[in-house]
């Protein structure tokens, strides 16, 4: 008994990475053949690029502001106050910015992605979709996945500032530091290789939350209540994966010298 | 105690032997996962014919449906349009065959983010159609034959049950197909409404000449197709051979599925007149 349902718990795991493999591969496919959907494109960069700045600014913004807090009370201690500006740069730019924006876009559009796409497939309109010539991965995952990946990168960028700014506001008020030290010292600590690993990784993160959202939403089953579970599943994968992948990531830069 | 052996199926018969098939299904089985949803069924349905498939929830019409527009494949058997066996193609290779049929979905299935206007010209921009004066032309047309231009701006949601279920008539018939397929059509509504479904569903059948499949559960509206045909003077049904004895007659037949096998085959005179108790039971 045991057996059995290891052997199919395994199955089904294979067989999900095979079809979000083939999810993806269709889908980065698709853009280079016709038909083209660029106006779907362009109206999703608006829903999750445009959608997702506000939350994406507030969350970088707040969280340089509360690194600089806590690492003001240690680099106290040792008399370094001065490096707040190069910490939270640092931080912000190599981890935070990709990992949190990455983490908030998923919460809002993965899930809402997911929930879209299962709410056609339980109603009928995907099977509409190709009863009436159209190829659904082109129409509804193709566009998502592009947009995505052009509007993470420009988000994270904005995460990273907004994250320095805070940062540079509470070093200025309670580390009494001045803003030219502040910026002139984040200027500075940032390199090539800590630019290069803060905007590879939302490319990554793109592919995540974009597909994971479109790959629970085509296999939703069970009517309304499936909808739901699949939104549920859509954001925890995309989250885990996104911090999985961000390990792995780092892990590999790390061991290829790129450090 | 012995249990009475079950009755044996009554002797199905292909009414449409001899005539050109548009729609044709040869020993075709389907299964998901371990439930067999359909084994062996075979039928045939000749250019400008109605079949009505009958049968309890779960019997799988619905099914049959999606088989035959290309959305399922068969375990076993052949599914023929315009005698090509689908089997084979791909998604890409069946787009053009699919050109030539129309679907209404139970619920209508309408993108409830377009439009009415958007949903019934979403199949000619998908054909690469950009003259936007014929696309509005075309959809114009294919609602006023369905009653509905009043609704060119309103979305799905702002319509009734019905109202979406003639819309999404104008959809598929927006570019002429050949063949309509009619997934419980009438399923939901109220007599009056239903009513006005069969109306539309005769009239293209009986002024465009579609050959058409209806999945119903509803025996009235079985019959009305059966038994009668559009008249354009009348704007309305008229029953068959109502005209003084020259009659259109209206070549409909049935089909009933049982656990998924085509339980009976034949027309309505055969149903009605049926002794096999089952049949009996499902007609009462």
């Amino acid at each position: 008994m045991f057996q059995v349902l290891f052997e199919r718990f395994v199955k089904g795991k294979v067989l999900a990475v095979q079809e979000f493999t083939d999810l993806l591969i269709n889908s980065v496919r698709h853009a280079f053949t016709r038909p083209r959907y660029l106006v779907d494109t362009l109206v999703q960069m608006d829903v999750i690029g445009f959608g997702s700045l506000a939350i994406v600014l507030l969350t970088g913004f707040f969280t340089g502001g509360v690194l600089a807090l806590q690492t003001y009370r240690t680099l106290s201690t040792f008399g370094e106050v001065g490096l707040l500006g190069q910490v939270v740069a640092l931080s912000m730019v190599r981890e935070l910015g990709p990992v949190l924006t990455a983490l908030m876009v998923a919460g809002r559009n993965s899930s809402g992605i997911a929930s879209e796409i299962g709410s056609m497939l339980v109603s009928e309109q995907i099977d509409a979709m190709r009863a009436l010539g159209t190829d659904p991965l082109r129409k509804l995952v193709t566009p998502r996945l592009y947009a995505t990946l052009v509007t993470l990168p420009l988000l994270t960028i904005l995460a990273d500032f907004c994250g320095m700014l805070g940062g540079a506001i509470v070093s200025t008020s309670t580390a009494h530091l001045s803003s030219a030290e502040y910026w002139t010292l984040a200027y500075q600590a940032l390199e090539f290789e800590d630019c290069f690993q803060g905007l590879t990784k939302p490319f990554f993160f793109a592919i995540i939350v974009a597909l994971v959202g479109c790959y629970f939403g085509l296999h939703t089953t069970g009517g309304t209540e499936g909808v739901g579970r699949s939104t549920t599943r859509a954001v925890v994968v995309a989250c885990v994966l996104i911090l999985v992948v961000d390990f792995f990531y780092t892990k590999f830069l790390i061991a290829t010298g790129f450090f | 105690m012995t249990l009475p052996e079950a009755e044996p199926p009554p002797r199905t018969r292909d009414r449409s032997e001899g005539q050109t098939a548009v729609v044709e299904l040869r020993h075709v089985s389907l299964a998901f996962e371990e439930k067999q949803v359909l084994n062996d069924v075979s039928f045939r349905v000749g250019a400008g014919e109605t079949l009505v498939l009958l049968g309890v929830t779960g019997s799988g019409k619905s099914v049959l449906l999606k088989l035959i527009l290309g959305l399922l494949k068969p375990d076993a058997g052949q599914v023929l349009v315009g005698g090509q066996d689908l089997a084979p193609l791909s998604e890409s290779q069946l787009y053009p065959i699919r050109q030539h049929m129309g679907i209404v979905f139970q619920e209508g299935a309408l993108f409830d983010s377009l439009s009415v206007y958007e949903n019934v010209a979403y199949r000619l921009r998908e054909e690469g159609l950009k003259d936007e004066a014929k696309i509005e032309r075309q959809v114009r047309e294919v609602l006023r034959f369905v009653e509905m231009e009043q609704t060119l701006e309103k979305m799905p949601a702002e319509l009734s049950g019905g109202m979406r279920r003639r819309v999404s008539i104008a959809r598929a018939i927006v570019n002429e197909p050949a063949i309509m397929l009619y997934d419980s059509p009438t399923a939901g509504l109220d007599p009056v409404t239903a009513h006005t479904i069969n109306i539309l569903i005769a009239k293209l059948r009986d002024v465009q000449n579609v050959s058409s499949l209806v999945v119903t559960q509803r025996l009235a509206d079985a019959y009305a197709l059966a038994h009668f045909t559009y008249s354009a003077e009348q704007q309305g049904l008229v029953a068959v051979a109502s005209d003084g004895g020259l009659g259109r007659r209206v070549p409909t037949h049935f089909l009933v599925l049982r656990d998924g096998t085509a339980y009976f085959s034949g027309s309505t005179d055969e149903l009605t007149s049926t002794p096999d108790p089952y049949l009996r039971k499902f007609l009462a």
